[in-house]
C-alpha cells in the first residue's frame, strides 16, 4: 500500500478539543486537589510531600471552600506522586482534568485564596490586552532551560496528528524573532540562563512566556530544599504555568490556548 | 575494606554474586583497572569498560571507582584517592592514555571532584566548567551545596586545519530538542570534527540524592533522565534490594513474581516508545510526512497504553524499592488486545518505510561506527549493537523478570550505519512486544491482591543496579548509610555514547547531521546530570 491511502487508512485521529471535551484529556489525573470537608480529620504531618508542596495547617481565615487551619497544596510544586493521595485519601485527591494551568504563580495554590482570585482578573486582563493581536495564529518557541527530557516528548507531541495544533493556528518556529509565545521547559539551571534570556531578548512585542511543568514553575524534585535551579520564573517573566511531571500533552495545549485567550467562553478561568 | 565505607562487607556478601569489588592502592589503580580489562588465564575474554564512579569523603579524599563489565557480573576496582597537597591538586594516574572510553569520565570527575588524571591528553571541563577560584562540588562530601554557575571562559576554543571555522550549533535549538550545544568544526560542508558541549543542562541531580531516603529517591531518579524512567527506577531500586531485606538489611530482597512481571512490562514499553521516538526524528530529517505522522500516532497509542496502566504517561510511580505500587490499572485482557493492534500496525509501517527507497538512502553508509571503534570504546545498547556487538544486559545480566520470560534473541548483525541502528531498533521493538505479551499473560492469571512489594531496609554500604534502558546499559551506584542515601551515582547509557559521537562524523555532511544525531537516541539530561 502506498504511503498516501496508507495516511488515509484510519480517517481523522485528531482530538476535537477544545471544541468538544476529550475523553483521554478529561481523564488525566492532572493535579492534586485539597478535599474540601475537613471536620474531625486528623492534621496532616509534616514530611508527607517529597518536595514540600504541602503546608500543614496554613490555611488562613476568608479561604473559599478551604476549611481554617486545613492544609495548602502548591501545585507549582507537585510533581504528582501521589503519596498524599494514597496515605490521606481523607485530605487529598486526584483531580481528572488536564485543564490544571494558570495565569498567576499564587493560582496554582489549592483551596484558592479570595485575594489570588481577586488578583487573577486583573492579571487576565492584562494578558488578554497584550495577546489581542495573536489570536487568529500564534508562534511558538521552545527552550529547554534544564528539563529531565520528558517534557519535550509532551510537548512534540502536539505537533503530532493526535494533537495537531496547526488547526487552531498554533505554530513552531526555529527563529525567536518570529516567535510570539516562549514556552519553558526544565528546571532553569544556571547553564541556561544565558541562552534562555538571549532568546526572549530576541522576541517582539507582544510576547508571551509559558513555564510548561513542575520543574519549570519551582524545580520540582530537582530543587529538593533549598538548593538547585529554582524554575524559570527567576530568569524571565512567566505569564501562564503549567503544572505536571511532565504535564500532558492536553494541558500543554490547554496552556497555550489560555495564554492566548483561544479558550472558549463557556470553559471559564482556568 | 577500610572503615571508610561502613558496612561494606556485610553488603558485599549480599551482593556477591551480582557484582565483586577490588580494593587497591592509589598506585596500582589505573592498572589494575587495565589488566582486568584485558584477558587473563583465568578470564579468557576480556572485560568492557563501563565507567569511572568518584565518592567524596569530608575528610578531603575521594573513592574512586572503576566498572568492569563481564558476562553474568560486574567488576568494580576502587582505591582512594589522598586529599589534595596544600597548594597542589588531587591526582591518579589517568586510564585515558589505555582506555580511550575512560576519556568524558575522567574530565566529568575533574568537574565534580578537582581530581587530576595524569597522563590524560585534554582534560577540559564537560559537565560543570568552573573558574579557578571556584570549589569543585565534591558529591558525597556533605559538603557547601551552593550552586555552581557555569563558567565558558574555562573552556578552551581550538579549531584546526586551514579554512576551517567552528559552527555552534545549540544550546538553544531549532525544533524541540533538549539542550545541547555541538561545534561542528567545518571547511563548508563536510563535517570533519564535532564536539559536544553538555553543561548548559546541568541540574545537579547527583547531589540531591543525598539524605534522600529511598522512597524519595525513586522519584529523582525517574527525572535523572525523563525518557528512560523505568528504567532509571528499576536500576536504583535494584542497587538497594541487593543488599536490604529485613530490619537491618545484608541480604539480598525477594521481590514478588508479579512485580518483576509489571517491572519488564513496563520497561519494554519504554523501549517501545524510545526506539519509536528515534524512528519519528528520522521520519521528520526525512520529510516522511505520512510515516512521521503515522508513527506519531503509533507512539502516542503506545504513551496512553502506559498511562492506562499506571495512570503515567512515562511510567513513572511503577517501581518502588522491594516491588511495584500496584497491579495494573488495565485488565490484562485488555491491555493485550490494544497491544497486538499497536504491534501490528507498527510491524506494517515500519516494514513500508523501510522499503521507501528515499529514506533508506538517507541513513545507509550515514554515521558509520566501525566494530573496532564500537569494541574499543565499549558502545551500548542499540549504537552497539548495530555495530557487532551482542551484549543486552537483559540476557547478560538478567534483572526483573528476565529470567521468567523469554528475551528474544538479537539476530540482526549490524554494519555499524545509521542503517544498522534503525534496523537493530526496529528489531527490538519486535521483541519488546513479544516479552510485553508473555509478561501480560502471565500476570492475567494473578489475583490482583497482590502481594507487589515487599519492604526494603538498605544495609550500609555500597551497592550497584543496572538495567537495560532504551539507550543501553543504565548503571547505579548507590551508597546508603543510616537508612539514607549518601552518594548516587546514576551512569546513563547516552553519557557514554555521547561520547562515541563524534567518532560517528567519517566523511558526511551537514545533511546528514540530523541522521546521526536520530539514529543515536540519546537524552542529554541523562548525560549533564
Amino acid at each position: 500500500m502506498p504511503w498516501v491511502t496508507r495516511g488515509l487508512r484510519n480517517g481523522v485521529l485528531t482530538t476535537r478539543y477544545p471544541k468538544r471535551p476529550d475523553g483521554y484529556g478529561a481523564n488525566w489525573r492532572g493535579a492534586v486537589s485539597v478535599r474540601p470537608d475537613g471536620a474531625g480529620r486528623p492534621p496532616v504531618t509534616d514530611g508527607l510531600c517529597p518536595t514540600g508542596a504541602i503546608r500543614p495547617g496554613a490555611t488562613p481565615h476568608g479561604l473559599a471552600g478551604g476549611p481554617v487551619g486545613g492544609p495548602v497544596l502548591d501545585r507549582g510544586k507537585c510533581i504528582l506522586c501521589g503519596r498524599c493521595v494514597a496515605e490521606r485519601p481523607d485530605v487529598f485527591s486526584f483531580d481528572s482534568s488536564a485543564e490544571v494551568a494558570a495565569l498567576t504563580r499564587p493560582g496554582l495554590v489549592v483551596p484558592p485564596t479570595e485575594e489570588s482570585e481577586a488578583a487573577l482578573a486583573t492579571v487576565r486582563a492584562e494578558l488578554s490586552r497584550r495577546v489581542a493581536a495573536l489570536r487568529k495564529s500564534v508562534h511558538v518557541r521552545h527552550v529547554d532551560a534544564g528539563s529531565d527530557g520528558s517534557e519535550e516528548w509532551e510537548v512534540a507531541a502536539l505537533l503530532g496528528p493526535v494533537y495537531d495544533v496547526h488547526r487552531l493556528g498554533v505554530f513552531f518556529t526555529a527563529s525567536p524573532r518570529h516567535a510570539d509565545l516562549l514556552l519553558v521547559t526544565g528546571a532553569g539551571c544556571t547553564g541556561m540562563a544565558g541562552p534562555l534570556l538571549t532568546t526572549y531578548e530576541a522576541m517582539p512585542d507582544p510576547r508571551v512566556v509559558m513555564a510548561v511543568g513542575t520543574d519549570a514553575i519551582s524545580g520540582g524534585i530537582v530543587r529538593s530544599g533549598d538548593t538547585g535551579p529554582g524554575g524559570v520564573g527567576e530568569i524571565v517573566p512567566v505569564d501562564v504555568w503549567v503544572p505536571g511531571s511532565p504535564p500532558s500533552p492536553f494541558s500543554v495545549l490547554h496552556g497555550i490556548l489560555l495564554a492566548v485567550g483561544l479558550l472558549p467562553a463557556k470553559r471559564g478561568p482556568a | 575494606m577500610t572503615n571508610h565505607v561502613p558496612g561494606t562487607g556485610q553488603a558485599r556478601a549480599a551482593g556477591d554474586d551480582l557484582w565483586d569489588e577490588t580494593e587497591v592502592g592509589v598506585g596500582e589503580f589505573a592498572a589494575t583497572v587495565i589488566s582486568g580489562l584485558g584477558g587473563t588465564a583465568e578470564r579468557p575474554t576480556g572485560g568492557r569498560f563501563a565507567g569511572l564512579f568518584g565518592s567524596a569523603r569530608t575528610d578531603g579524599t575521594v573513592w574512586l571507582r572503576a566498572a568492569i563489565a563481564r558476562l553474568g557480573r560486574l567488576e568494580v576496582v576502587s582505591c582512594l584517592v589522598p586529599p589534595a597537597p596544600p597548594g597542589g591538586q588531587a591526582a591518579y594516574r589517568g586510564l585515558t592514555p589505555d582506555v580511550p572510553g575512560a576519556a568524558w569520565y575522567e574530565r566529568e570527575l575533574a568537574d565534580m571532584f578537582g581530581l587530576v588524571p595524569e597522563g590524560h591528553q585534554r582534560v577540559d571541563p564537560l559537565v560543570l566548567p568552573r573558574d579557578a577560584q571556584t570549589p569543585p562540588p565534591r558529591p558525597g562530601s556533605a559538603g557547601p551545596r551552593a550552586e555552581i554557575v557555569p563558567d565558558e571562559s574555562a573552556l578552551p576554543a581550538h579549531v584546526t586545519g586551514e579554512g576551517v571555522f567552528t559552527l555552534p550549533y545549540g544550546p538553544v535549538r531549532s525544533g524541540v530538542f533538549e539542550s545541547v550545544q555541538y561545534l561542528i568544526e567545518t571547511p563548508g560542508e563536510d563535517i570533519p570534527h564535532v564536539r559536544a558541549r553538555v553543561y548548559h543542562k546541568h541540574r545537579g541531580t547527583e547531589r540531591r540524592f543525598e539524605g534522600m531516603t529511598p522512597a524519595d529517591g525513586v522519584l529523582l531518579a525517574e527525572r535523572v533522565e525523563g525518557v528512560a524512567s523505568v528504567a532509571h527506577a528499576l536500576a536504583f531500586c535494584q542497587a538497594l534490594e541487593a543488599v536490604a531485606s529485613g530490619p537491618g538489611g545484608g541480604e539480598r530482597a525477594m521481590v514478588p513474581e508479579g512485580a518483576l512481571l509489571v517491572r519488564a512490562l513496563h520497561a519494554e514499553l519504554e523501549r517501545i516508545a524510545n526506539h519509536l521516538d528515534s524512528v519519528l526524528r528520522h521520519t521528520e530529517a526525512a520529510g516522511q510526512a505520512v510515516a512521521n505522522a503515522r508513527l506519531g500516532w503509533h507512539k502516542e497509542r503506545v504513551m496512553r497504553l502506559r498511562s492506562q496502566l499506571c495512570g503515567h504517561r512515562f511510567g513513572r510511580g511503577v517501581v518502588v524499592p522491594g516491588g511495584v505500587s500496584g497491579p495494573p490499572a488495565l485488565a490484562p485482557s485488555a491491555a493485550l488486545d490494544e497491544l497486538m493492534g499497536l504491534d501490528a500496525d507498527v510491524v506494517s509501517d515500519t516494514r513500508h518505510l523501510m522499503a521507501t527507497s528515499s529514506f533508506v538512502d538517507r541513513l545507509r553508509g550515514t554515521g558509520v561506527i566501525t566494530p573496532e571503534v564500537a569494541a574499543r570504546r565499549g558502545a551500548l545498547g542499540p549504537v552497539g549493537r548495530a555495530s557487532g556487538l551482542e551484549e543486552d544486559l537483559r540476557t547478560y545480566r538478567p534483572y526483573a523478570a528476565y529470567g521468567l520470560i523469554e528475551v528474544p534473541e538479537h539476530r540482526y548483525r549490524g554494519s555499524g550505519d545509521a542503517l544498522a541502528r534503525q534496523l537493530v531498533r526496529l528489531e527490538e521493538v519486535r521483541g519488546s512486544f513479544q516479552i510485553c505479551r508473555s509478561a501480560l499473560e502471565s500476570l492475567a492469571g494473578r489475583p490482583a491482591n497482590g502481594p507487589w512489594a515487599v519492604a526494603v531496609a538498605p544495609a550500609d554500604g555500597t551497592a550497584w543496579g543496572w538495567a537495560e534502558a532504551p539507550q543501553g546499559e543504565l548503571l547505579y551506584m548507590v551508597e546508603t548509610e543510616g537508612g539514607r542515601l549518601r552518594r548516587v551515582k546514576p551512569r546513563s547509557a547516552s553519557f557514554h555514547n555521547l561520547s562515541l559521537f563524534p567518532e560517528a562524523f567519517g566523511g558526511d555532511i551537514f545533511t546528514d547531521f540530523a541522521f546521526i544525531e536520530a539514529s543515536f537516541g540519546l537524552s542529554i539530561a541523562g548525560v549533564a546530570g
